[in-house]
């Protein structure tokens, strides 16, 4: 903001809502915000957006090419691709939520205690962030699929959420650490533990609202590399299992066997899995220019 | 410099220690190993003693505590032992595969940094203006296709445009560099994009803040030219935390591969790994996670090096 700007401001300036703010600063970060919507959407009430049961298997029009009946075409199984996709944004935006949310959750009470206990113990967590680090994403997510095998709750895989969420855990845990070292050494965590304060309370409800901020960011920009895992591990099939409709797996199996006769079958569940990750990265890529000051102009 | 590095590389010992032994009791922690896969898994009936005896002659029947000691005893060792899955040792069956991984992701490596250094310099300089938002929007592009629907486009634009696809026997390049490169070019292609997207994003960051600095000012002001301001002065530091990612994401190309390497139907480490967890050969599962967090680690200590050898006021001592 330029001086000029400053002084035009009234003495006691009008408090303009956060959100406006953020549309604002961030016209990309809205425009993205509004795509995340539309897709949440859709999956809350699929029942209703959808034209077609998205397990309907009709023979007799199989692999047909997008029409105004079938916006997106059908499979080789005659389901109709635009109502699997409206299906899928359910599997992907609740499996991509809560395995972000479990991991980064996680990560940054790791991370927190990590710095507030200092010492040995910040050693051996951060020991054991590094042997996590030394694992790329979907080998470690793969390693825990291996382990755990499936364990199905109301459709939903439990074991593939974990799988997603423990290699977030170390990434977020390491930024969080950061912050709140810094945090760590502000007089009032020092007046907080003079006070006899016990040390949960210290981490949860002095330390960690200060952290909200690199929290959110992780958060968000997690849900995306979530949905992005959790459509690699379905189209290696060994996520999301049929019938479930999901992106993914949209993609994997015989979907390859079709490159010529049926390209919507590849070309639009890729593309909805490319829009979500995208919406979500520029959604976090916003919020942390706007929270961070340091990236401000 | 030398008593550092002794440091560093003996630091790599618990770490790979710490990756040994949790790849190997997270494997155990819920009964059911390759036996069940192998003799059960297309639903056959085959009766228990069969299955007892399989599991006798892999060695799963022994203590857990066992098992360990071979595994720790085998890697200090350097002997990984025996696919489950094909009895035949873990280090051919990865041997005869890690060329061809390799290739793609050196091959993927040089196409991003030649990409990723021109964009992001351009998105710095010109920071803020629809070139800065259109660069902005294609790196964040790279990180959101998914690589292995990026390479399923470019096999369908393939099909469509010349009617052809990429052979799918490898012909190592020293044989036929023309059909390997034609084999191998897409997949390095298809990961090569995310690639590029992450280290285009680190230079811009890092140019901002090397522009910043006042020995840029000084430059600018004592009249060097603003090239040279920026090629000697600015990138020059900009791209030493470019190195970094540079290389984590090399070691971690294998992650892309997993699922690349499906689409493309190659049958390198990535393939290799999809198929022994989902066949449950833990030997093979251990050894390829050894593999990659060994490079990983290596990697990390040389980008380290790097460093100091770049950059004059880093001294370890």
């Amino acid at each position: 903001m330029s001086v000029a700007a400053v002084s035009t401001t009234p003495v006691v300036p009008r408090r303009r809502s956060a959100i406006l703010d953020f549309c604002t600063q961030q016209p990309l970060g809205a425009a993205s915000f509004v795509i995340i919507f539309v897709m949440m959407f859709a999956g809350i009430f699929a029942e209703y957006v959808a034209p077609y049961n998205p397990l309907d298997i009709d023979f007799g029009g199989i692999l047909s090419p997008p029409s105004w009946e079938h916006p997106g075409g059908t499979d080789a199984f005659g389901r109709d691709i635009f109502s699997r996709i409206i299906y899928g944004s359910r599997t992907a935006l609740v499996i991509g939520f809560t395995s972000s949310f479990i991991g980064s959750t996680l990560g940054a009470i790791l991370g927190i205690a990590s710095a507030y206990f200092g010492g040995k113990i910040d050693d051996w967590i951060q020991r054991f962030v590094d042997i996590l680090l030394a694992f790329p994403i979907i080998v470690l997510a793969l390693v825990v699929v291996a382990a755990l095998r499936k364990f199905i709750v109301a459709g939903i895989d439990v074991n593939l959420i974990y799988a997603i969420a423990i290699p977030i855990v170390p990434r977020v845990a390491r930024v969080v650490r950061a912050a709140a070292l810094s945090i760590r050494v502000m007089p009032y965590v020092d007046a907080a533990r003079a006070a006899g304060y016990s040390n949960s309370r210290i981490i949860f409800r002095h330390m960690a609202p200060n952290v909200v901020a690199p929290y959110l960011i992780m958060f968000t920009a997690f849900i995306a590399q979530a949905i992005l895992l959790e459509a690699s591990l379905s189209f290696l099939g060994l996520g999301v299992t049929e019938p479930t409709p999901a992106w993914g797996l949209m993609l994997s199996g015989n979907a390859a066997d079709f490159y010529r006769e049926a390209p919507w079958m590849i070309l639009f569940p890729g593309a909805a899995i490319s829009l979500a990750v995208f919406a979500f990265n520029l959604f976090g890529d916003s919020l942390r220019d706007y929270l961070d000051p340091r990236f401000k102009t | 410099m030398l008593r550092y590095t002794l440091n560093r590389v003996l630091l790599m010992i618990p770490t790979l220690i710490g990756v040994a032994v949790l790849v190997f009791f997270m494997l155990r922690v819920i009964p059911g190993d390759v036996v069940e896969v192998k003799l059960r898994g297309d639903g056959g009936n085959v009766s228990q003693e069969t299955i007892e005896m399989e599991r006798k002659r892999l060695g799963l029947d022994k203590p857990l505590v066992y098992q360990f000691k071979d595994w720790m005893v085998g890697l200090a060792t350097l002997d990984l032992g025996k696919s489950m899955w094909t009895d035949r040792p873990v280090t051919e069956e990865i041997a005869i595969r890690l060329e061809l991984s390799l290739q793609v992701a050196v091959m993927a490596s040089i196409i991003a940094v030649l990409l990723a250094i021109p964009l992001g310099t351009t998105a710095a300089l010109m920071r803020g203006t629809w070139v800065d938002y259109a660069v902005r929007i294609i790196t964040i592009g790279g990180l959101s296709i998914p690589s292995f629907w990026f390479g399923m486009l470019i096999m369908i634009t393939l099909l469509y445009l010349f009617n052809w696809l990429p052979p799918i026997t490898f012909t190592p390049i020293y044989v036929d560099p023309l059909a390997n490169l034609a084999q191998l070019v897409w997949p390095a292609l298809a990961v090569g994009y995310r690639y590029c997207a992450v280290v285009a994003r680190m230079i811009r960051s890092s140019l901002l803040e090397v522009l910043n600095e006042d020995y840029i000012r000084t430059a600018r002001a004592k009249g060097v030219y603003e090239k040279l301001v920026i090629s000697r002065h600015a990138l020059r530091n900009a791209l030493l935390p470019a190195i970094t990612v540079i290389g984590i994401e090399f070691a971690f190309l294998i992650g892309g591969l997993v699922v690349t390497e499906q689409v493309f139907n190659l049958n390198g480490i990535g393939m290799l790994f999809v198929q022994s967890v989902s066949r449950n050969d833990f030997t093979l599962i251990q050894a390829l996670v050894m593999l990659v967090a060994g490079a990983y680690v290596v990697i990390n200590l040389i980008v380290d090096l790097l460093y100091a050898v770049f950059d004059p006021r880093i001294r370890y001592t």
